[in-house]
C-alpha cells in the first residue's frame, strides 16, 4: 500500500501526447479526401422544394449544376427569378453553350453518364424550367435531376 | 559527448499545425450529397415530324396541372392525396378493366411469362405553376411506382425493393417500368 501511494505520487507525469499528431493527421487526411470546395458562390436565393423519393447523386464529377432562383441583390438584379450558371447570370440561350463547355472539361467516358441538377427555388414559375428543360434537350443533356431536398415526415 | 549535446526536437507545437489545418478543412468541406428526382429528358424531335406512333387513349394517364396549382386527372379534378393511389391502380390494373391499360406478357427473368402493363404516365404542366407543386406531383408519382415495386418484392422475395440483389432489381423494374413522360410544353391556362 505504501509502495503503491510512493510510486503514485512520483508519477505524476505528464501524458503523453506524442500521438496526437498522428490522430490529428488521420482526422485531416479523411478531410482532404473528403472534402470537396464549394465551386460557386450562390447569387440566387434558392431553397430546394420538398419530396421524399430521393435518389442521391454519387458521383460530383459527373454532375453539372443549375441554379434558378430570385437574384440576392433585388436592388441590382430586380426580383425576377434568374438563371446562374457557374459565377454569372446567364439566360436560357447561354445554357447551350454552358453544357457543352461542362462536357468538354469531361472524360470522354463519362460523357454519356454525365447528369444535370436543375436547383431551383421551389417558388419559381414551370415556365422557366420547361424553358430550361427545352434547352437541355436541344443540348442533348437528357439526364436530369430535380434537386430537392428531404421532407419532414407528416403523419 | 556529442550525443548528449543533441537535444530532441520539440515535436508539440506539431499538433497545432497538424490542428490547423483540420479545421481549414473541416470549415471549406460540404459533405452534403445532392439529392433529387432523377429523371430522363425525351431526346428533341423535329417540329415537322408529329407522326409519332398512335398510343391508345386507354394506356395513357394524363395529370395536368394548372397555374393555379390544381390537378385534372383523367378528365376530372383531384386532390393530391388520391394522386397516388389513382396512378397505382392505373399501372397495376388489377381487375383487367379495359378502360385502363392493357397488358403484354413479357419474359421476365425470377419471374416467367409476366403480363406487364404498357402504361405511360403523361404529365403537363402550365408555365405558371409553382415549382414546388410539380415536384411534389413528380413526388407522387414516383411514390407510387415505388410503392408497387416494393410489394411486388415483398411478395415474391421478401424484402425490400432495396434490399434486392441488382438483378432482381431489374427484373421488378422489368414488370413496373418508370414511364413518366414529360410532355412537350404547351400554353394551357390562360396567359403568364
Amino acid at each position: 500500500m505504501a509502495k503503491f501511494r510512493k510510486e503514485k505520487a512520483q508519477g505524476s507525469q505528464q501524458l503523453n501526447t506524442a500521438s496526437l499528431p498522428d490522430i490529428v493527421f488521420m482526422l485531416l487526411f479523411f478531410f482532404m479526401v473528403s472534402t470537396s470546395m464549394k465551386e460557386v458562390e450562390m447569387m440566387v436565393r434558392m431553397r430546394a422544394p420538398e419530396a421524399t423519393e430521393l435518389s442521391k447523386l454519387e458521383k460530383k464529377s459527373l454532375v453539372s449544376y443549375i441554379y434558378v432562383g430570385t437574384p440576392l441583390n433585388p436592388r441590382k438584379y430586380g426580383s425576377e427569378p434568374r438563371i446562374q450558371l457557374n459565377d454569372s447570370y446567364e439566360t436560357v440561350d447561354g445554357i447551350g453553350n454552358y453544357i457543352l463547355q461542362e462536357r468538354e472539361s469531361m472524360k470522354e467516358s463519362d460523357r454519356p453518364k454525365m447528369t444535370v441538377s436543375i436547383k431551383a427555388d421551389h417558388d419559381v414559375m414551370m415556365g422557366t424550367i420547361t424553358d430550361i428543360k427545352q434547352a437541355l434537350r436541344k443540348a442533348q443533356a437528357l439526364k436530369i435531376s430535380y434537386s430537392a431536398r428531404k421532407k419532414a415526415e407528416v403523419k | 559527448m556529442a550525443k548528449r549535446a543533441t537535444p530532441e526536437v520539440n515535436a508539440g507545437s506539431m499538433a497545432d499545425i497538424a490542428f490547423l489545418l483540420l479545421i481549414f478543412f473541416l470549415m471549406t468541406t460540404t459533405m452534403d450529397t445532392d439529392t433529387g428526382l432523377s429523371r430522363m429528358l425525351p431526346p428533341m424531335v423535329d417540329a415537322k415530324q408529329d407522326d409519332a406512333p398512335p398510343i391508345n387513349k386507354r394506356n395513357v394517364f394524363v395529370v395536368l396541372i394548372n397555374a393555379k396549382n390544381q390537378l385534372l386527372v383523367q378528365g376530372e379534378w383531384l386532390n393530391i392525396r388520391e394522386l397516388k393511389d389513382r396512378a397505382k391502380e392505373f399501372i397495376e390494373n388489377p381487375a383487367d378493366n379495359e378502360h385502363l391499360p392493357a397488358k403484354e406478357m413479357v419474359d421476365v427473368p425470377f419471374f416467367g411469362e409476366y403480363p406487364v402493363s404498357k402504361g405511360v404516365i403523361s404529365l403537363q404542366n402550365d408555365r405558371g405553376t409553382q415549382y414546388q407543386q410539380y415536384i411534389t406531383v413528380q413526388n407522387e408519382l414516383q411514390r407510387a411506382y415505388t410503392e408497387l415495386r416494393d410489394e411486388l418484392s415483398r411478395r415474391k422475395f421478401n424484402k425490400k425493393f432495396d434490399e434486392l440483389s441488382s438483378e432482381e432489381q431489374d427484373a421488378v423494374k422489368m414488370i413496373y417500368p418508370q414511364r413518366i413522360s414529360e410532355a412537350e410544353p404547351k400554353n394551357v391556362g390562360g396567359k403568364k
